[in-house]
């Protein structure tokens, strides 16, 4: 991991005391002091030394034992140097107060939200400070250590929260055409069940509008906290669920990070080819919905079809079809099937007849490019300031992957491209999306010919791994392990640690802090698609309603890990 | 039967039997549920084998709530208004474990099943259930609205007897 040291010309700007710096597990970190967040912001930004142009995370943390109870932690990255910087902010609460970085990160804004609503930050100077994830009959802040997790708050009819959209007032334009503001979603087929825009249209101009989430809150950090960590893993499932392997794989490498564990090499070649797999599929749902989204159902149905296939895969490896709970801290849930190989074989020749008629259907499709082709278009530059990441990202020209920047698994061991497309709009991130596929394919290809590690697939730790059930009934010792584990859980070493992987649609990241008991002290999940959405009102502006319905299509969003 | 091509029944009973062979589901798809049940109507499982592919997004037009995923307080109004919007008859199915009883999520922010606004004909339970497990559910509907024509027809006739009684009488 490389290390950021602090630039002198930076720290000599402040009033000695108001950054220091600590050695982080996975990355640097600053204790800053709230006054100078604001310059120090901007000066990270735009210091050349520094660069950090991608605001990836922001979170609060409660220690209510401090006398500064709260942390705002901001994880920055720097897409130009690749390096990374994790700043905490801590203020106490009778003055839970911090700086809106806003006009410094654009991506901020809906991060700085959810810290209000679920710690009560607040944020001077943000344009819209209130709640996003949880109701507007909701009371209190639901991550704070003191609000029990089950009280739940009823929201009525005449607390429902209604939109309106600031629009620019031009007197002229009212005389040719009428206003009209329309509510799309949250039960709206385009709106995949939960999210919703309100729109103001100026004819059929889109020129206004809000967007309004957390319809799908179902409180993955809380349950995190009161779960040992095993446990959690199923929750993450339910996160990007069109790839739940994925977020398995993620949430287990962080916290064997933190245990200093490695999975052997059998489960972290399993774990590479099923994430690729899994990369598949998402990217199959998100170009099958915009296409449909588009009109065209017959590519919905082709692009399905692969889906089914791997699903099969992934049943007969877990158990289960889309959840599918396979990873585990220290490896995987069970060994791989006899005829892993077989079937991964068999995927790579079924699959690809399936994205080539997709393409040979759309991709030079007239109605499909006016459809597609620089509708909500956005500069690489702009995108990095919103926070975005992932495929996304690489459609607007900027190349930054995961498993390019930052090899984990197998990724260095084997040769692929990452694709990128310089458009930027809908059309290049179907392509991006048609052409990860195809690596993903020769990713998996490689691997299989590279020929499957024997061993176990779980570390042979008795501290994290159970023992085989007839060690547990044998042996005292094992027995001993098997209760400690399960009535405990593993013990995870005091410290944080923020550790990513690249998911379907962008960097998804853990942010884990341990207080060295059974159970999570804190889970943050960096949710991609998050910030993505995020500018989703920006993106919609100036266009028509049907652009606004392929675009969301495009994006990716999937409730489950925008709302959490 | 007069004929091959005619057929006499009452309105009533060709209603029902069109109504149970041919639901019109509206997905309120939430959720991973939701995913399963794109599934479920995609090419592979082909839900229109059973004539219930005519999925509607407008509530005014469908008979079945189909209630994939999980149900959040903030989306609870919503729900329910979906469901008032809805013309008799109308039935609904709760899939998977979330919308049955919140499922692991004893929350801060999610109802605990969605039979505490809205009534449930047919619980489908899974985390997410299987697509033939949500077709079963569907089978269950069917079976259970031809039950409740059952027991419509016996109340009705044991009625009219008790009416040629009186009039007997």
């Amino acid at each position: 991991m490389p290390t950021v040291t602090a630039t002198p010309p930076l720290l000599e700007r402040y009033p000695e005391g108001s950054i220091l710096p600590q050695e982080g597990l996975d990355q640097p970190a600053w204790v800053v002091r709230r006054e100078i967040l604001e310059d120090l912001a901007r000066d990270l930004r735009d210091h050349p030394e520094t660069r950090f142009d991608l605001l990836l995370d922001l979170c609060g943390v409660d220690f209510p034992e401090r006398s500064e109870r709260f942390e705002a932690v901001y994880h920055l990255f720097s897409v130009t140097r690749k390096e990374r910087l994790r700043l905490k902010v801590p203020v106490s609460e009778a003055e839970p107060v911090l700086p809106s970085l806003v006009d410094v990160w654009k991506g901020a804004n809906w991060f700085e939200r959810e810290a209000f609503d679920l710690f009560g930050l607040r944020f001077e100077g943000h344009p819209n400070l209130r709640r996003i994830l949880t109701h507007e009959g909701f009371q209190g802040h639901p991550l704070r250590k003191d609000y029990d997790p089950a009280r739940r708050w009823v929201l009525t009819e005449d607390k429902v929260y209604r939109p309106r959209p600031q629009q620019p007032v031009e007197e002229e334009d009212e005389d040719l055409f009428e206003r009209m503001t329309i509510n799309i979603g949250p039960s709206h087929p385009a709106m995949h069940g939960t999210l919703r825009v309100v729109a103001t249209l100026d004819g059929e101009t889109i020129d206004a509008s809000e967007v309004e989430i957390g319809y799908l809150h179902r409180c993955f950090e809380k349950m995190s906290e009161t779960h040992t960590w095993q446990q959690v893993i199923p929750y993450t499932d339910r996160l990007n669920y069109c790839s739940s392997f994925i977020n398995n794989v993620a949430y287990c490498r962080t916290v064997e990070q933190m245990l200093g564990i490695e999975a052997p090499p059998r489960a972290v070649w399993a774990r590479t080819i099923l994430s690729e797999f899994s990369r598949i599929m998402d990217h199959c749902v998100c170009n099958g919905s915009v296409l449909v989204d588009a009109g065209a159902l017959t590519n919905f149905w082709y692009l399905f079809q692969p889906r089914e296939e791997i699903y099969g895969l992934l049943e007969a490896c877990s158990g289960a079809r889309l959840t599918v709970a396979y990873g585990r801290i220290g490896g995987l849930a069970a060994d791989l099937p006899p005829d892993f190989e077989d079937r991964c074989r068999r995927l790579l020749e079924t699959i690809p007849p399936f994205l080539d008629d997709v393409d040979a259907l759309v991709a030079h499709n007239r109605i499909f490019l006016d459809r597609s082709v620089g509708v909500a278009a956005i500069s690489g530059e702009e995108a990095v300031n919103w926070g975005w990441t992932g495929p996304c990202l690489r459609a607007s020209g900027v190349g930054y992957d995961v498993r390019k920047a930052y090899p984990y698994d197998l990724y260095d061991t084997v040769e692929w491209e990452m694709p990128v497309f310089q458009g930027g709009d809908v059309y290049d991130r179907y392509r991006v999306r048609m052409a990860e596929a195809r690596q993903s394919l020769a990713i998996i290809r490689q691997l299989l010919d590279s020929g499957m590690p024997e061993g176990p697939v779980m570390v042979e730790d008795p501290h994290v791994a159970l023992p085989s059930k007839e060690a547990a009934y044998t042996q005292m010792e094992s027995m001993i392990y098997h209760f400690k584990l399960i009535m405990d859980g593993i013990q995870v070493p005091a410290g944080e640690c923020y550790s990513m992987v690249e998911g379907a649609n962008g960097e998804l990241g853990f942010y884990i802090v341990s207080d060295g008991s059974g159970k999570p002290y804190r889970v943050k999940v960096r949710p991609p698609c998050f910030p993505i959405f995020s500018t989703f009102s920006r993106l919609i502006r100036g266009g028509t309603v049907s652009d606004a319905i392929v675009t969301l299509g495009g994006l990716n969003v999937i409730a489950g890990e925008l709302d959490r | 039967m007069i004929g091959e091509s005619w057929i006499t029944t009452r309105f009533e009973q060709l209603e029902e039997w069109a109504q149970k062979n041919s639901f019109w589901p509206l997905p309120f798809g939430t959720a991973c549920c939701a995913i399963e049940f794109m599934s479920t109507v995609s090419s592979h499982y082909d839900i229109s084998r059973f004539g219930y592919e005519v999925v509607r997004f407008s509530p005014r037009q469908s008979d079945v709530l189909l209630v994939a995923g999980t149900i959040t307080d903030k989306m609870g109004p919503v729900l329910q208004k979906i469901y008032e919007q809805m013309p008799e008859p109308k039935w609904v199915v709760s899939m998977g474990a979330c919308a049955c009883s919140g499922g692991f999520y004893r929350a801060y922010h999610v109802m605990q099943g969605i039979d505490e606004i809205i009534p449930v004909d047919v619980y489908v339970p899974g985390c997410p259930p299987s697509p033939e497990g949500l077709m079963y559910g569907m089978l269950q509907l069917k079976e259970k609205v031809d039950r409740e024509r059952q027991q419509r027809n016996k109340e009705r006739t044991s009625h009219a007897d008790s009416d040629g009684d009186t009039a007997a009488a």
